[in-house]
């Protein structure tokens, strides 16, 4: 592989070979037995990496001839009739129904949003992501690369946690900044309870924290309420509900959360 | 004892004495001196009507014009038509189409500066005589389809019977007057796309996805002869032959179907006149022209014009890029009421109904004294054209562009001056007739709008779109007159009846509507 320019540098100072396009054409033309004759021949992990290769390039033919088949055949599907009725003008068009279930998902999905987000604090000053990470730097003493991060607010990150292999995890979450229990307040019986932590359902800053569980003030919580002996409409004992932490954990050193109900 | 009013008060005596030593200011309370100018009418193909004649500004207003206007040509107090006009603003090529409160005002503005002594251009332009009341509220909410209807139209004869065509392939008649399904016609075996009646009244076709086309007696509710078999698909639209062509004591229909053929059937024995085929894709629509021309409009980009006496091709109008959605007719709203008109007084002979109705056709198709019937395509390559195949042959009069999606429907106003296209765009948009110009844009529909109807009186135009609305628009000042939501699903058919008395609708929620004022 080339590591530097010299070879377009030589064909501008000395132009190309005269028989440049000629050996070009011929080196194509000889690619398909090159194909089978390292299909047949190779052995050992130059294999695997071929097969690998080449197996990806046949997904990719195999969609692009997919496509091109249901291109000719496209008259004979859109001859079976619509389930629905619809006079003239729409038949024979692209499924109205199709549109309209999209866009009432879309409708749907806004209306969760909006009404899972009318929380007790609803607008959050984000955390910014040098504010947050500070960089390790690793690697023999010249080589140093600073791709390395630790997370320097409080986190959670579940009971079954083990670290990545430490050579290739890039975030490092100190054991020091783990918090395993909330203490979390009932917002109308006015108690404070300390509950554990289930997980960390969203980070208003970054989804990226949320996925780290990382624990700011204004983050949606799941905390365990068995404790509480709370019971739903249906007669089922709930054990899991959203808490908002209320605090900055980082300052204090506990997390204060409300329930949300 | 009679009552005493209490003494005036010291400020009203103030205020008497103030009134009484005074003298007003009487200038602005009399009408000020504003000049004449000399008015010229032209109608609608350009020619004069009358002598050049002074009028007042003062006086100018568009009702009194009007009145002068019928004067002066000598009309009888009942035989008054209402007129609008359009002025003409001198030495330059603007015409302004909506007469202005103050027309001094507007001359001033346009530059003229002295327009007392000028000679003002007002083309006027005859409305219809009866006027037509924007529908405003529900009247009957009629259930009975078991599947989303599909096509509705309003009986010629009055507006007391709608025929609906829907799924569950069934057609049924309404009487709306009353609110009460009044027969139900089954027989076929597929979805009813369509339900046309006979230019007189006395029969009903429907055509359905069986491939089929029907015809029925309305007051019996019972089937006419043999159903009409012969399209390989289903059939999409059908079309009357118009009153005054008819032969041998017989009707005929034309049928479009998604086989790419087009068949004129003879109505009372059911046999197949011609097959006009030469499209190479459905045939999404067909209209039978006053002048005995079918016209067929395809998925193949192409509308074929057949002479439906000899069944062979006289043009065939390629210059569409997409599939022609539908046709409009400039004669469409006389050839479908036949002989019955706003004056309800039906001839008495056969002669006298064919003369009625031709002589109603020929108002309604004549331009500049010759019959030029007129056809608008509207198309999914957004665009339509406008053509003359009688006088102008392959050649369009005008192309349409304006419509930011495709056109669903087209249709030309009753009395021919203007022109309707809807589409999937969300707006309606108006056009004049004559040369294909751009007139307005009507927005209101939040979703793709399906099919329009003309008032009879072409003043008001009714939408039914996907977002479950109906709306009446007021096309002379191009705002929305009344919007009529109640639906509860898409609205797939409208029609106003030709009476003007009532709208009815029906969608996909099973019910139909019809909608007074």
């Amino acid at each position: 592989m080339p590591q530097n320019e010299y070879i377009e540098r030589a064909q501008k100072l000395h132009g190309k070979r005269l028989d440049t396009e000629e050996r070009a054409r011929k080196k194509a033309a000889r690619e398909g037995h090159k194909q089978s004759e390292n299909a047949q021949n190779l052995r050992g992990l130059r294999a695997k990496l071929f097969a690998k290769e080449r197996h990806a390039q046949k997904i990719q033919m195999r969609k692009a001839i997919k496509q091109h088949e249901e291109r000719n055949v496209k008259g004979a599907a859109e001859e079976k009739d619509p389930s629905n009725p619809v006079p003239a003008y729409l038949l024979d068009r692209a499924n109205p129904t199709s549109a309209k279930a999209l866009s009432s998902q879309i409708k749907s999905k806004r209306a969760e949003k909006a009404a899972r987000f009318s929380v007790p604090i609803p607008k959050v000053k984000g955390i910014s992501e040098e504010e947050l990470f500070k960089v390790v730097k690793t690697g023999k003493k010249v080589h140093k690369k600073g791709w390395k991060r630790v997370v320097t607010k409080p986190t959670f990150v579940g009971p079954d946690f083990t670290r990545r292999p430490v050579k290739y995890e890039r975030f490092i979450r100190p054991m020091g900044l783990r918090y395993k229990k909330a203490n979390v307040t009932h917002p109308t019986l006015n108690v404070t309870v300390q509950l554990p932590i289930l997980g960390v359902k969203k980070n208003p800053s970054n989804p990226l924290y949320t996925q780290l569980g990382v624990l700011s003030k204004g983050t949606i919580i799941e905390v365990n309420v068995s404790d509480l002996g709370m019971v739903t409409a249906s007669g089922k004992i709930a054990w899991g509900r959203y808490a908002q932490i209320t605090n900055n954990p980082e300052n204090d050193g506990c997390l204060n959360a409300v329930l949300l109900v | 004892m009679a009552t005493v009013l209490p003494p005036p008060s010291k400020r009203q005596k103030r205020e008497e004495i103030e009134r009484t030593t005074t003298q007003v200011d009487v200038a602005p309370i009399l009408a000020p001196e504003l000049g004449s100018f000399k008015a010229n009418f032209v109608d609608s193909d350009g020619n004069q009507m009358t002598d050049v004649i002074e009028i007042n500004f003062a006086d100018a207003t568009e009702k009194n014009i009007s009145v002068l206007l019928n004067t002066l040509l000598e009309r009888d107090r009942e035989e008054f038509t209402p007129y609008r006009f359009r002025i003409h603003i001198p030495g330059k090529d603007i015409i302004v189409d909506q007469y202005p409160s103050d027309l001094l005002g507007l001359l001033k503005q346009h530059g003229v500066e002295n327009p007392f002594e000028t000679t003002i251009t007002l083309s006027a332009e005859p409305q219809a005589v009866f006027r037509v009341q924007a529908v405003s509220r529900l009247a009957h909410r009629i259930p009975g389809h078991g599947q989303p209807i599909l096509a509705a139209q309003f009986s010629p004869v009055s507006s007391g019977r709608l025929a609906t065509g829907s799924g569950d392939n069934t057609a049924r008649i309404w009487d709306t007057n009353t609110g009460t399904p009044k027969h139900t016609l089954k027989g076929h075996t597929g979805w009813v796309l369509g339900v046309n009646w006979r230019p007189d009244g006395q029969q009903l076709a429907t055509c359905s996805m069986d491939g089929t086309v029907r015809i029925w007696d309305p007051e019996a509710g019972k089937p006419v002869g043999q159903p009409f078999k012969g399209h390989a698909k289903w059939v999409l639209m059908t079309a009357w032959q118009p009153y005054h062509l008819w032969r041998d004591g017989t009707p005929r229909l034309a049928s479009a179907s998604k086989d790419g053929t087009c068949r004129i059937w003879v109505v009372n024995t059911g046999r197949t006149e011609h097959v006009l085929s030469g499209h190479k894709s459905s045939v999404a629509c067909v209209r039978w022209g006053g002048t005995d021309l079918v016209y067929t409009g395809s998925h193949d980009k192409v509308i074929r014009v057949f002479d439906a006496v000899k069944g062979t091709l006289v043009h065939s109008l390629t210059s569409h890029a997409h599939w022609i959605n539908h046709i409009g007719l400039s004669s469409d709203h006389a050839l479908r009421t036949a002989y019955f008109d706003h004056t309800k007084d039906i001839p008495a002979t056969e002669e006298g109904k064919r003369e009625k109705a031709k002589e109603r056709f020929e108002r309604a198709a004549k331009i500049n004294g010759k019959i030029a019937e007129r056809i608008v395509s509207a198309s999914d390559d957004f665009t339509m054209y406008l053509w003359d195949p009688t006088n102008n042959g392959t050649k369009p009069v005008a192309r349409l562009l304006g419509h930011q999606n495709k056109v669903n429907q087209v249709q030309f106003s009753p009395d021919g001056t203007l022109i309707a296209s809807v589409g999937w765009d969300n707006s309606v948009k108006l056009w004049n007739a004559r040369d294909g110009k751009f007139l307005k844009s009507l927005r209101g529909h939040v979703a793709p709008v399906y099919t329009c109807s003309w008032s009879a009186d072409s003043r008001l135009l009714i939408t039914a779109s996907k977002d479950t609305t109906l709306k009446a628009w007021n096309v002379r000042t191009g705002t929305l007159a009344m919007d009529l939501p109640g639906h509860e699903d898409e609205v797939y058919a409208v029609d106003w009846s030709p009476d003007g008395k009532m709208v009815g609708s029906g969608g996909k929620d099973k019910a139909v509507r019809t909608w007074r004022n």
